[in-house]
């Protein structure tokens, strides 16, 4: 936990301000729900709160920041409110109370105006069933956000090629969905989301229902689209290992409340409870921890001729170094102080342990 | 309830859980009750028939039904300065100048010319063009037959008559209907909710029944028959280009709202754009409700082909009513040919699958001999005015002559069905429902409702029967309730045996269905001429034109439900080692039910529909009042008393129907 809050510090130091910061959200679904909030009934647990009030809690007094170029995957399973979360974002839904701001702007006290203004500059999103126009060839279906713009059908168009290009799908421009893998059809979704230049991007579950290659496919071209264009991204999974590859920090949710929220490493190395644990118990922990989460203080007996790495080196990577060397690793902070030493022992206790697992 | 039933073998071996018998029971005792109700009503009919069954003597007449002819006769005198009255007249003069001016044009004489402006060769080739800018020259060509067919055999001018009504209120129905449909389909529950139920209603009344009000209101002739064309063929396009909005996939609605559409951007290029298809079945289906109306407008005068039909059913003339009757069946066709071809069409062009550069030349083309055609119709007689021609005299004649070769021939055999479901089931049903003093069979209707479908089907029965006795036809009512339920047992006899046998076998489905089709679209007036040339005029002639009239969709229902059963289940079954008769009765129609209850719903009302008409030809009960009403101005309370009546049997008759199935569903 102590890295946690450390963590939480580093965020505060950075001076930019973040590129969505969402405060006390509240989702709840039901007759007079706005009542509720602020009552004891508030903390009841989701069925006896619907027995009592006949009203569903999807999002329970969330906070968190993005930072600009960050990764955010909120993940959690089917009900744990995710996707209610997502879309209080831009308010799909109408959240029930809290404030979410967005590079600035107070996206809950927004006008219908103002709001419609931002969902067409400032963010897009990509659904897991597409949510594709059947009717519109490709190409139009990725220059929809332009056209309601109001921008004119031949620089919409070129744009709008341009995006198809990015994602991949030269020469498909003018085939209908229908005629478009599912792999491909979520490659529309992403260039329609693209194809306004919106500063955040969300993603709902965008890959679930796509087969596991292709699923790893897009991951690559979300993870590559990311280091091309930088854009912050808030991405929504019930899937541990989607969420660990893309993440920055991921935000672990059940029942809509936070139960986590941490860097992959954090939340493999120290989860908050037992629900995390469990969740994270079948990960291969050498591909997610780093050199901090196995090394031991040094001491001085301790051989200064073994090789130097980071302290946020993945153990996986540093196992082959670490095993050839016959001294062992001094693990540096970014300041190039050692502050740890790891052991042959210490690297086979995390690749060993996951494999009595298996 | 459960506990009433009598102990079955099953429920006393432990092995079986409770639930299931409790769930398995109640269908079952819903039914014995209603058994009960029936047997209980048998028993007392036998004691007490003959008493109080509210008969009317010949020309005896209630106080309500003065009241009505009185109503008539003070909006007929207060169309001077009744500012709703003028406001109606002033509409149907509005559409009659309209029909008028377009009959000028295509059908009729326009003074001082002795010719339409356009003549026959002109505006066939006209249709034909149209047909094929938006359906192709397959479609082109029917549209020639059919336009040939109507001048070949001599009833050119009501052909046109009848398809300029047609087309007048189709295209106000769209008007009025299309926005409609946009608030059904994109407002809130409470909003569709309401929207249904009036169109459930609406869609319980019998074409017949909308004419004597609509006469009253907005005149006779091509005012009265536009407006009940209209009126008749709004719902098909509010419910189901609703339907269509409404189940456009949240998905994409969601993902384009999320991009910052307004609400008219996501209407006009997100809902209706998705809706297309289902838009234009709506407007398929309001085609052919408009041209059915159109056709039993006839009654109140209205233009076209249904005054040759009407006219020879009266004389029971069958060969002469034959002729109009089947170019009535050529219309029909034709527009559902083409809308249902135009639909596809259009999706083909939309997907980028026609030439539009090469079209546009074609139909630039196929534009100069239209323009030519124009010209000569417009300057040679022979052009402008389809010759005499002998042809329908001489079909009229030759189909005579078929059914007086066959009446005479299977005179025993139609002799012999008729009199066989006669005595076995229509005479004695008759006389239970008929002859029980009225307050038995109320209370009898009540029960059975109550039993099959519970407060919902019992309150709404309660206030039809209440309405029925205040409107003074008890008996009649009870005549016409009659025939409904006999052709309703022998079309779901004829559902099952056809529905069954179409879900069982492809090949069977696929030669049954565009016969299906087909009889679905042909407006159910033409179903009496050949009935009636097999049974004369009587009853039974309604009930069996009914009962052909009704099928086509009952068949269908029943089909699609048994279908629509799992696979999965049936395969199931099978590796049990069923036979076909138990995966037929055991799995595939216990699983349909909810069709089969559906099936029977519509069944009744199409059959109620085809019994109010066919008091045209001799059938007797509330349908020979109405038509009495039409006839005699003395008798337009009476009538509208039986106008009424039906509404309310109709009424009825669906929502006992409706509760059964939605007990029966759960």
């Amino acid at each position: 936990m102590t890295i946690m809050s450390e963590r939480v510090e580093e965020t505060a130091v950075d001076e930019r301000e973040p590129a969505l910061s969402v405060r006390n959200l509240w989702k709840i679904f039901g007759p007079r729900a706005d009542k509720i909030i602020g009552t004891p009934d508030a903390d009841l647990p989701r069925a006896e709160l619907k027995r009592k009030t006949g009203c569903v809690a999807g999002v329970k007094d969330v906070s968190f920041d993005v930072a600009p170029g960050e990764v955010f995957v909120v993940m959690g399973l089917s009900g744990s409110g995710k996707s209610t979360l997502v879309r209080c974002l831009t308010r799909l839904i109408e959240p029930t109370a809290g404030t979410i701001r967005m590079d600035g702007v107070d996206v809950t006290t927004a006008s219908e105006a103002e709001l419609r203004d931002l969902r067409r500059k400032q963010v897009s999103m990509v659904f897991q069933h597409f949510g594709l126009l059947p009717h519109r060839q490709v190409i139009d279906n990725v220059a929809y956000g332009l056209e309601i713009r109001g921008v004119g059908k031949k620089e919409r168009r070129a744009k709008a090629a341009e995006i198809v290009s990015l994602v991949g799908l030269d020469g498909f421009e003018h085939s209908y969905p229908d005629q478009l893998s599912g792999g491909m059809q979520q490659r529309v979704g992403l260039a329609r989301a693209l194809a306004g230049d919106p500063d955040i991007l969300l993603f709902d579950e965008p890959f679930s229902a796509l087969d596991p290659l292709i699923r790893r496919d897009m991951q690559n071209e979300v993870i590559r689209l990311h280091r091309e264009l930088g854009k912050t991204m808030v991405f929504i999974t019930h899937d541990l290992q989607e969420a660990l590859k893309l993440g920055d920090r991921i935000l672990i949710m059940r029942d809509g409340e936070i139960v986590q929220i941490g860097a992959p490493d954090e939340v493999v190395g120290a989860p908050a409870d037992d629900y995390v644990r469990d969740f994270v118990s079948e990960v291969p922990r050498s591909h997610v921890l780093t050199l901090k989460w196995v090394m031991r203080a040094p001491r001085p007996d301790d051989s200064m001729d073994g090789p130097v790495m980071s302290c946020d080196t993945i153990v996986r990577q540093a196992a082959k170094a670490a095993l050839a060397s016959e001294h062992p690793v001094r693990v540096v902070d970014s300041q190039e102080r050692v502050i740890g030493i790891v052991d042959d022992d210490a690297i086979l206790r995390v690749v060993v342990a996951e494999e009595d697992h298996a | 309830m459960s506990t009433l039933a009598p102990p079955r073998p099953g429920a006393a071996r432990p092995d079986k859980s409770p639930p299931v018998e409790v769930k398995r029971w109640v269908p079952s005792s819903r039914w014995a009750w209603a058994l009960g109700v029936v047997v209980l009503w048998v028993v007392i009919w036998a004691l007490t028939k003959g008493n109080d069954t509210l008969a009317l003597a010949g020309r005896e007449r209630t106080g309500v039904h003065d009241a009505l002819a009185e109503f008539r006769d003070s909006v007929i005198a207060s169309r001077a300065d009744n500012p709703l009255i003028q406001l109606t007249y002033e509409i149907g003069s509005w559409f009659t100048s309209v029909v008028d001016w377009l009959q000028r044009m295509v059908s009729v004489e326009n003074f001082p010319r002795p010719v339409p402006e356009i003549g026959w060769l002109g505006v066939t080739a006209v249709a034909v063009w149209i047909g094929l800018a938006v359906a192709g020259w397959r479609i082109a060509l029917l549209v020639a037959a059919s336009f040939l067919s109507f001048g070949i055999f001599g009833y050119w001018s009501d052909a046109v008559d009848l398809l300029i009504v047609t087309f007048v209120a189709v295209a106000i129905a769209v008007l009025v209907g299309m926005p409609l449909a946009v608030l059904m389909g994109t407002g809130n529950r409470a909003v569709n909710a309401v929207m249904t139920t009036i169109l459930d209603v609406f869609q319980t009344i019998p074409t017949f029944v909308f004419l004597a009000p609509i006469a009253l209101f907005f005149g006779i002739g091509a005012s009265g028959a536009v407006v009940a064309t209209l009126l008749y063929a709004l719902p098909p396009i509010i419910r189901v280009a609703g339907h269509g909005i409404r189940t456009v996939s949240a998905t994409t609605i969601e993902a384009t709202d999320s991009a910052g559409q307004t609400r008219w951007q996501r209407l006009t290029k997100v809902q209706l754009p998705m809706a297309r298809k289902t838009i234009v079945v709506g407007l398929n289906q309001t085609t052919l409700a408009a041209l059915s109306m159109a056709t039993i407008a006839a009654f109140v005068d209205g233009p076209g082909l249904g005054q040759p039909v009407l006219d020879f059913l009266k004389t029971v003339n069958v060969g002469g009513a034959f002729v109009p009757g089947a170019l009535i069946v050529v219309i029909a066709v034709m527009l559902d040919r083409t809308t249902t071809a135009a639909s596809e069409y259009g999706e083909r062009a939309a997907r980028g699958g026609v030439d539009r550069k090469r079209r546009r030349i074609m139909l630039a083309v196929a534009g100069v001999p239209v323009l030519v055609c124009l010209y000569l119709s417009r300057t040679y007689s022979w052009a402008a005015e389809f010759g005499d021609s002998t042809w329908g005299p001489r079909l009229a004649d030759a189909v005579n002559e078929f059914f007086g070769w066959f009446t005479d021939t299977f005179r025993d055999l139609t002799q012999g069905f008729k009199d066989a479901i006669s005595t076995v089931l229509l005479n004695p049903l008759e006389s239970l429902l008929a002859e029980s003093p009225w307050w038995l069979a109320a209370g009898a209707l009540l029960l059975l409702a109550f039993v099959l479908g519970g407060f919902r089907a019992a309150v709404p029965t309660l206030v039809c029967v209440a309405g029925l006795l205040y409107f003074g036809l008890w008996n009649h009512a009870m005549i016409t309730l009659t025939m409904t339920l006999v052709g309703t047992v022998l079309v779901m006899a004829l559902a099952l045996v056809f529905g069954v046998w179409m879900a069982r076998s492809p090949k069977v489905d696929l030669a049954l269905r565009p016969l299906l089709d087909a009889g679905q679209t042909i407006p159910p007036f033409v179903y009496l001429i050949p009935v009636l040339a097999l049974f004369g005029p009587t009853r039974f002639t309604a009930i069996v034109a009914g009962v052909v009239y009704a099928a086509p969709v009952a068949i269908k229902l029943v089909a699609d439900g048994v279908k629509a059963v799992s696979p999965t289940t049936l395969e199931a079954t099978r590796s049990t080692g069923s036979t076909t008769w138990q995966e037929v009765t055991k799995v595939q129609l216990p699983m349909a039910r909810g069709s089969l209850v559906l099936a029977a719903n519509q069944g009744l009302l199409y059959v109620l529909a085809m019994a109010v008409i066919g008091g045209l030809v001799g059938a007797g009960g509330l349908g020979y009042d109405v038509v009495l009403g039409f006839a005699r101005s003395e008798e337009w309370g009476f009538g509208a008393a039986a106008g009424l009546s039906i509404v309310l049997l109709g009424i009825m008759v669906d929502r006992i129907a409706r509760g059964a199935a939605q007990k029966t569903s759960r």
